[in-house]
Order: structure tokens, then C-alpha cells, then sequence
């Protein structure tokens, strides 16, 4: 009677991905985390907690499989937990851009591209970003599964322009041969320092202060 | 009170309502797409801005509460611009297929388009495309046509209780889908195409069938449980095409069954349209005078108790007087409209009635349910007592078959113990139901359709006046019916005279010889190896096991086909009316016995539907009122003692196919399929 729905031409987070595990569960040292989480809302209102499980449910799935995503299992699991509506849950994990709701990379890499980084250079990041994971399309994982691209909008990060945000690390000041060697250096399964590549503080004047680690009460106590 | 101005216009409101209703009281329209007045508020559409004094821009009228000292403008430059800049905004997305689409005549979207849009679209850019969703063999989407106002949304999760549909994605990749694609579950998911604004939700049955402004539109009532929900009929060329709800907040407030609305396309297929006799062993057809004369002849035959009348479900009132009055000519005792066997006590009309009625279970503050799953039984009301259950403070306990009812229960039991042990008052629940206020007791037909019946209904009625629920300004004793035409046949007196014969009466008698004709009034849900070697006289609409056993089968007329008085749970009397004329030669029924009456020279004193309906309204209990408190705490016949162990089952197996007009329904079919293996359809 009803005939097959008409599969989208472009995913995107609204439909959801086909694959991934058939079950999943908190691991006992998850579940202590999220029950944690649960704790910190009042007695009828563990239901809010739902956006923390969902990334507690994101970070195990990195330790078991290496790609920090959301299947839908995990997504029921958390509904389970809370006792929602499954639909529910997967309202909040599609909405939130910090939620993937299908496979990333070993290494998820979102570039920013709004003005500021666009200005000082994110299409070369980009690029560099791209034949990285074999350029394959955005959002889809690279042959060897290390690395998936997004473009993404302001990370609020602009003084430090351009951005790229991996994991729960910003690498910041860069341009596209600062972009490869960092993404090597991942291949090579090492972690680079985030921050600025440039060795800038935070988001001082570049070259200023001269004194590495100074503070700004240094500098006050030296004028 | 505060008092607001609106348009000039002075006025005192209730405290609390939101500007959108107050306007609606100073009689001002306000454009709207996603407030719905029994939905709850989302505000995301804009389409109801006005402009507010003092404000820094228009407000959304729907979500925003009254205050003194308003001064709202719903007519000024600054609203006409906003309503239209909104409206531009909205259909932006929308596509222009209005030609092709089953929403065109009666789309809020292009009604409003009209009053209120902008006259051509600066739009240039593509416009988004949205996969269309399965929702199964009811609901036809056509995703790109959705505005968003999430009305579906809420419904499913508020009213209906079933949370399946919801908003995915953001932005303009939102969209309103199930996200795993399955068929809704829900017995009221059909409302969300009447709430849907534009043509995303359409009827997947209607699909292309006709327009609005081609039908002719009947008022009337459903049969297709016993809740007796409001109905519109639309017709055309002498079909029924589709069934609305209309509102009655009595009642069906504004939503009526998926049965109630899609089953109809199960009046036009296997439908009696002529007479048959059964000759040589095979049923032929036959001439209306070669019918009634061989029942007739067959009749003179028979000696008066060995005849016999069972009504089915969904038999009118005008059809069982006319054979009870046909019987007491010929002198026949042996009468029953409980086809289930449902042991109910006739004595008093409040022993078998849904006493605190539909509206009351608002007021009730405890809710025991006995061998009932009012889901499937009467969705309508289930939606009822969700909403008291949403609205907090109330005790709700089922003693039955475990069935997630969309609201939250103690299950008690399954069986007659638990109402045992209530009844002793050991089960703390009892405590709490004797407390509270207003406790209602509902009994199901799942509870007396069996031999302990009687017991378990005078159980419920003694737990009912333990609790204190039999007053004059309470009752809280109640029956709920499955069947449209039960109540009716209760309150004519359509049961077994003095030294008559009751439904296993007359079943034995069949079986035994001793009742050699048996008149079917569409007892359609009997089985007919019950019935022995009788000569049977089926009245019905539908070919079926009891058409094909019959001797005699003279076709009658559906519900849409006829004006039929029927009496709902409540007990409140209401007519049906004709939308189309039944198929060929079928009659209405109560023409058939009238016919009869003649043949056998016994005729009935009345020759039209007025005439007949005089004699229904001298009936006393067709004229009591509607909701009346108990004066007589006095129970029903039986003894509670004398109940079984035997748990209670829900007589609804297959909630899409409960009548003739269902089983013959394609629609209900692929429902009942799905429903039966979810997965395997979805696999096709």
C-alpha cells in the first residue's frame, strides 16, 4: 500500500544514517558519568540531561571505535535512560551541529569559514584539510578512515583567524602548510599542541609580549 | 478581569488568555497557521502578529498574555505589513502546486495567502526540496509543501499520546518526520491531516478523488464504536468519498478514529445489493417478494417460541423496535442485542450506561479501569482520559490486559482477584479510590462478555458505592460500549421477554432444534457454526460468514444510507443522516420488517420514519437526560462473590476490523497488516 519514501537526494541531519552498531550501552565508567549528569537536575526534570548523555554516548563511542559520532543505538540508549520518547532524542542530537549523527573520521577536521577566517586565508586550510582525506566529499570519511571534513560557521575564535577545530582542540593561526604538517603529525598518530601555531598567548598582539609567559600584570609592573 | 482595547474597542477579558483569544472575542480575526486552540502554544509561525502600544515590534499575538491597560491594534499598516512580510517568508519554500494538490479549496495557506499575502514572490533562488516520508497506508505527505507549524507534532505527542513524529535537523534543513520511517501507530492519527494547514498531510485513500467544493457535505454521526463521534459526511455522485469529525466538545471534541474516518471505503465493496434465497442447497438471487414470502411462509411454520432475533452491533434504533414490536405480534419472547453475550443488567439504565459521561472524565479525580483497553475500544474517549491524565492530580489503575494506553497506570491484576481484593480493600489503591472526590469505575465489555459477567459487573458497582461514587451530583459508575447500537437496543428493551430465550438461550436452542428460525439484525460478529441447523434470516449490509450461511439474506443499508437513531455510551440519543442511497435493491432495515410485517399479516402501526420515530419517542429511556447523578445506590443483580479467576481479555483482537464495513475495507486491511507485522510490510 505505502510505497518506499524517497530516499534524499543530500543527507543531511534530518534523515537518518542507515549502518552503524546494531546496540550500544554506557560502559560502567560512562554510566557513572552520566548518572552524574542526571544528578544535577532537579527530581522530573532528569530529561535536560539529555544533551550532556548524548555526548558522553559520543566520547565512548571515540574510545571504542575511534570516531566521535552518534549512532542510533547510542541514541536510544540515552532515550531509555531518560525515559523520552526516542523521537525526542533524536530532535536534540540533530539539531546541536556538535552532535554527528553519522560516521566521522579518526580525526573529524571543521574549518572555519565564516569572514574573519576566510580573510586571513581558510581556503588554504580547507584545501589542505581536504587532500588530506583524499577529497573525498565533505562530511564523508577518508579511504584510510583517519579524517572527515566540515565546513563550519564562526567558532568564535576570530582574533586567532583562521580555525580548525579537532576533537575538543582549536589549532588557530594557520595557513595551509601549517595545516598539513599538524594533520601529518595526527597521521603519525601524535598530538600536536593546540593553540596558536604561531606561538602567539592566547590572543595577544603577535610578537608581544616579548617575554614568553608573561602576564599582563608583568607587563604593568615593567611600563 | 483586565481590560484591553482592541481597535478602539473597550474590553474586559478572563485573566490568562493570550491577546489572540481576546481578539477572537472583540470578533477581530487573526491569521494563524500554528496556534491551535487544543494544541499547545509553539509560536513559530508569526502569522499572528499585531501590533501592541508601546511595543517595539508587532507581538505574536497566540503566545503572548493578556495584561491591563493593552492597547492592541490588529488592522494597522504596521500589522497589514508584518502579516505580510511573514506571509512572503512562508512561501518562500512553499511550491506553487496548488493545482495538484489535494489541500486546494480548503488550504489555510492559500485562504490566507489571499487575505493576507503579498501579491508576488521576490524570491529568485531555488526553492528546497524535502523528501516526502512514509506514515503508512493513512497519511500521504508531500514534505516540501510544510510549513513547520509542528500542529502534527504536538498532536501526536499531546493528544494522541504517541510520540512518533518530531522536527529533525535545524534551520532550513528541518524537517518533520518520524526519523526512522515507520507507520504512525496511533488510533487518532488521522486528525493531523485536518490539522495540517497547507497539503504536507493529506489522506492517502482520498488521494485525487475530488475537490471540496464538489461535495455534498451530510452531517452525521459514526457507528464504528459506541462513542457516537461527530461526523461530516462529503459525498458525491452518490458515494461517500470521506468522513471529517466535526466538534462536539461533549463528545469527540474535534478528533474522531482512524476507523471511524477511513473505513469507509469498505461501504462499497462486498455489499448486499439484492435479495438471496438459498435454494438446493446454494443462495440465488431472489425478488424482494420471493424473500419475504419464503420467510414468512417459514415463519407461519414455526411455533412463536421457536423464533428468535439477535441484533449485531451496529443496529438502529428504528430497526430493533420494528422487530421487537414484530415479535410481540407473532408472540415470540425470544429477543437479545447482546450478540457478545455480554452479561448486562437492562433493569436500570444507569447499570449499563458511561454514567459520569465523556466530558465528565475531566472532572474525575480517580480512574479505575476493569477489563477495558479503551485505546482500541474507543480511542476518542481514551484521548479523553489522557488529557485529564495530563492535566495531574489523578489516580489511574487498570485491572486487565497490560496495553501501553498512553497515559500512566497501576495494573492491579489481570483478572477478578485484583477486583476482589479491592473490593476487601486490601490493595492500597482501594484507599486511594475511596478518598478522592470523584472516582469513576469503567467497566469493558472484556469484563462481562463471559460467564461470570453479571458478577464482575455488580463488583465494579459495589466497588463504585464503596468509594463513594453513587451521589446525585456524581456518577461514577461506567460502561464502556464497543458496539453503536448496544445502548440503543438496552434502552428499547431489545432482550428476552418473559420466558425468553437470551443470546446463549437461543444459540443453544439452534444448536439443539428447538429454535428452528433465527433473525440476524446484522449480527455479523456471531459465529455461524453457533447456530445448528436453524433457518437464519440475515438482515445485514456486507457479504460474510452469517451472509453465506443464511437461508434468507435481505440486504440492508449501511450507516451513511440511512437516518438511524443511536444511543451512545453515554446514553445520549442521536441521529445519523442519509448521505447516499444504499446499493441496488438494499432498503433500510427497518422498511424490511415493516415489508414483513405485511407479508405475515401482522403489520406494523407505522408506515414512515416519522411515524416509527413517535413510537421511539414514547420510549421513556430515549427521552432521560444525559450525565443524570445516581439516586439509587442499589446494584445490579448479580453476586460479586460468584466471580471466576479467569482474566480479562479486551474483546477488540484487530482494532482496524471490528465490523462488516471494516472487514471489507482495503484501507482498514492494509492498517490491520501492518499493525499485525510491522516490519514485514515495511519490507516490501
Amino acid at each position: 500500500m505505502s510505497g518506499p519514501a524517497h530516499k534524499p537526494a543530500r543527507w543531511t541531519p534530518a534523515h537518518p544514517f542507515e549502518g552503524g552498531p546494531e546496540t550500544f550501552a554506557f560502559t560502567p565508567a560512562y554510566r557513572t558519568k552520566a548518572e552524574a549528569q542526571i544528578a544535577k537536575y532537579p527530581p522530573g526534570r532528569q530529561a535536560a540531561a539529555v544533551k550532556a548523555l548524548l555526548d558522553l554516548a559520543q566520547r565512548q563511542m571515540e574510545e571504542e571505535t575511534g570516531a566521535r559520532w552518534l549512532p542510533r543505538a547510542a541514541m536510544d540508549h540515552v532515550a531509555d535512560i531518560l525515559g523520552l520518547p526516542k523521537i525526542r532524542v533524536y530532535e536534540v542530537a540533530s539539531f546541536y551541529t556538535m552532535f554527528k549523527t553519522r560516521p566521522v573520521g579518526r580525526f573529524h577536521l571543521q574549518v572555519c569559514t565564516t569572514t574573519p577566517c576566510w580573510l586571513r586565508g581558510s581556503d588554504g586550510v580547507l584545501a589542505a584539510c581536504r587532500r588530506a582525506a583524499g577529497n573525498v566529499p565533505d562530511g564523508e570519511v577518508s579511504p584510510d578512515g583517519m579524517f572527515s571534513v566540515e565546513e563550519v560557521e564562526c567558532l568564535g575564535a576570530c582574533v586567532n583567524a583562521p580555525i580548525l577545530w579537532v576533537g575538543d582542540d582549536f589549532y588557530e593561526d594557520l595557513d595551509g602548510e601549517a595545516t598539513e604538517r599538524i594533520l601529518e603529525a595526527l597521521r603519525r598518530g601524535e598530538r600536536p599542541a593546540p593553540g596558536s601555531v604561531r606561538r602567539r598567548q592566547a590572543s595577544a598582539p603577535e610578537g608581544w609580549p616579548e617575554v614568553e609567559g608573561a602576564t599582563l600584570v608583568d607587563i604593568a609592573k615593567t611600563d | 478581569m483586565p481590560k484591553l482595547t482592541i481597535d478602539g474597542t473597550e474590553l474586559e477579558v478572563p485573566p490568562g488568555i493570550t491577546v489572540l483569544q481576546a481578539c477572537e472575542l472583540a470578533g477581530k480575526e487573526i491569521p494563524r497557521f500554528c496556534y491551535h486552540e487544543r494544541l499547545s502554544i509553539a509560536g513559530n509561525c508569526r502569522m499572528c502578529l499585531v501590533e501592541l502600544e508601546k511595543a517595539p515590534k508587532p507581538i505574536a499575538s497566540c503566545a503572548y498574555p493578556v495584561a491591563d491597560g493593552m492597547v492592541i491594534r490588529t488592522d494597522s499598516p504596521t500589522v497589514r505589513a508584518a502579516r505580510r512580510g511573514v506571509m512572503e517568508f512562508l512561501l518562500i519554500n512553499h511550491p506553487l502546486d496548488c493545482p495538484i494538490c489535494d489541500q486546494g479549496g480548503e488550504c489555510d495557506l492559500q485562504d490566507q495567502a489571499m487575505a493576507y499575502g503579498f501579491d508576488r514572490s521576490r524570491y529568485h533562488e531555488n526553492k528546497r526540496a524535502v523528501p516526502d516520508k512514509d506514515f503508512g497506508p493513512l497519511i500521504k505527505t508531500v514534505m516540501t509543501r510544510c510549513i513547520h507549524c509542528t500542529r502534527c507534532v504536538r498532536f501526536l505527542t499531546e493528544v494522541a499520546g504517541v510520540p512518533e513524529l518530531g522536527a529533525t535537523g535545524r534551520g532550513e534543513q528541518m524537517e518533520i518526520t518520524t526519523y526512522v520511517e515507520r507507520a504512525l501507530t496511533s488510533e487518532l492519527s488521522g486528525n493531523i491531516i485536518d490539522l495540517c494547514p497547507v497539503g504536507a498531510l493529506t489522506s492517502k485513500p482520498y488521494a485525487f478523488i475530488a475537490r471540496p467544493w464538489e461535495l455534498t457535505k451530510t452531517d452525521s454521526i459514526d457507528v464504528t464504536d459506541a462513542v457516537g463521534s461527530w461526523i461530516r459526511i462529503d459525498s458525491r455522485g452518490g458515494q461517500v468519498l470521506r468522513i471529517l469529525p466535526r466538534v462536539n466538545d461533549e463528545i469527540n471534541e474535534e478528533w474522531i478514529s482512524d476507523k471511524a474516518r477511513f473505513s469507509l471505503d469498505g461501504l462499497v465493496r462486498r455489499r448486499l445489493d439484492r435479495p438471496w434465497l438459498r435454494k438446493d442447497g446454494r443462495l440465488v438471487p431472489a425478488s424482494w417478494t420471493e424473500a419475504l414470502e419464503t420467510v414468512a411462509k417459514r415463519l407461519r411454520g414455526a411455533a412463536p417460541e421457536r423464533i428468535a432475533a439477535l441484533a449485531g452491533d451496529q443496529t438502529d434504533c428504528e430497526t430493533m423496535a420494528a422487530a421487537k414490536d414484530l415479535f410481540a405480534r407473532l408472540g415470540s419472547p425470544n429477543l437479545d442485542c447482546r450478540q457478545d453475550g455480554a452479561r448486562l443488567d437492562a433493569t436500570r439504565r444507569d447499570f449499563y450506561l458511561f454514567n459520569s459521561t465523556i466530558a465528565g472524565i475531566e472532572r474525575a479525580d480517580a480512574i479505575l479501569l476493569i477489563g477495558t483497553n479503551p485505546r482500541l475500544e474507543a480511542a476518542v474517549l481514551n484521548a479523553r482520559i489522557r488529557k485529564r491524565w495530563l492535566a495531574g492530580k489523578v489516580a489511574i489503575a487498570l485491572i486487565g490486559e497490560v496495553h501501553d494506553l498512553t497515559y500512566d497506570y497501576d495494573h492491579l491484576g489481570a483478572g477478578p482477584a485484583a477486583l476482589r481484593a479491592l473490593l476487601h480493600g486490601n490493595h492500597p489503591f482501594a484507599q486511594t479510590f475511596r478518598s478522592v472526590e470523584r472516582p469513576m469505575v469503567v467497566v469493558g465489555q472484556g469484563a462481562l462478555a463471559r460467564p461470570d459477567g453479571a458478577a464482575v459487573l455488580a463488583a465494579a458497582w459495589t466497588v463504585a458505592r464503596q468509594a463513594n461514587a453513587l451521589r446525585p451530583d456524581w456518577h461514577g459508575f461506567n460502561v464502556l460500549h464497543t458496539a453503536a447500537g448496544r445502548v440503543g437496543g438496552l434502552d428499547l428493551g431489545f432482550l428476552p421477554g418473559a420466558g425468553g430465550r437470551d443470546l446463549h438461550g437461543i444459540l443453544d436452542g439452534a444448536r439443539s432444534g428447538e429454535i428452528e428460525v433465527v433473525f440476524s439484525l446484522g449480527a455479523d460478529e456471531l459465529d455461524p457454526a453457533d447456530l445448528g441447523r436453524a433457518f437464519l434470516v440475515h438482515i445485514g449490509t456486507h457479504g460474510g460468514p452469517m451472509a453465506a450461511r443464511a437461508d434468507v439474506v435481505l440486504p440492508g443499508s449501511a450507516y451513511t444510507e440511512k437516518e438511524a437513531t443511536f444511543v451512545n455510551t453515554e446514553g445520549r440519543v442521536q441521529t445519523t443522516e442519509r448521505a447516499v442511497f444504499a446499493p441496488g435493491e438494499a432498503r433500510e432495515d427497518w422498511k424490511i420488517l415493516r415489508a414483513l410485517s405485511d407479508a405475515l399479516g401482522h403489520s406494523l402501526p407505522y408506515d414512515t420514519l416519522e411515524e416509527l420515530r413517535a413510537r421511539l419517542r414514547r420510549e421513556p429511556r430515549l427521552s432521560s437526560s444525559v450525565g443524570a447523578g445516581c439516586t439509587d445506590p442499589a446494584g445490579p443483580s448479580g453476586d460479586p462473590d460468584m466471580m471466576g479467576e479467569a482474566p480479562f481479555v479486551s474483546p477488540i483482537r484487530d482494532y482496524y476490523r471490528t465490523d462488516p464495513i471494516g472487514r471489507a475495507s482495503p484501507t482498514m486491511a492494509a492498517c490491520a497488516a501492518l499493525r499485525a507485522a510491522p516490519s514485514a510490510v515495511a519490507a516490501e
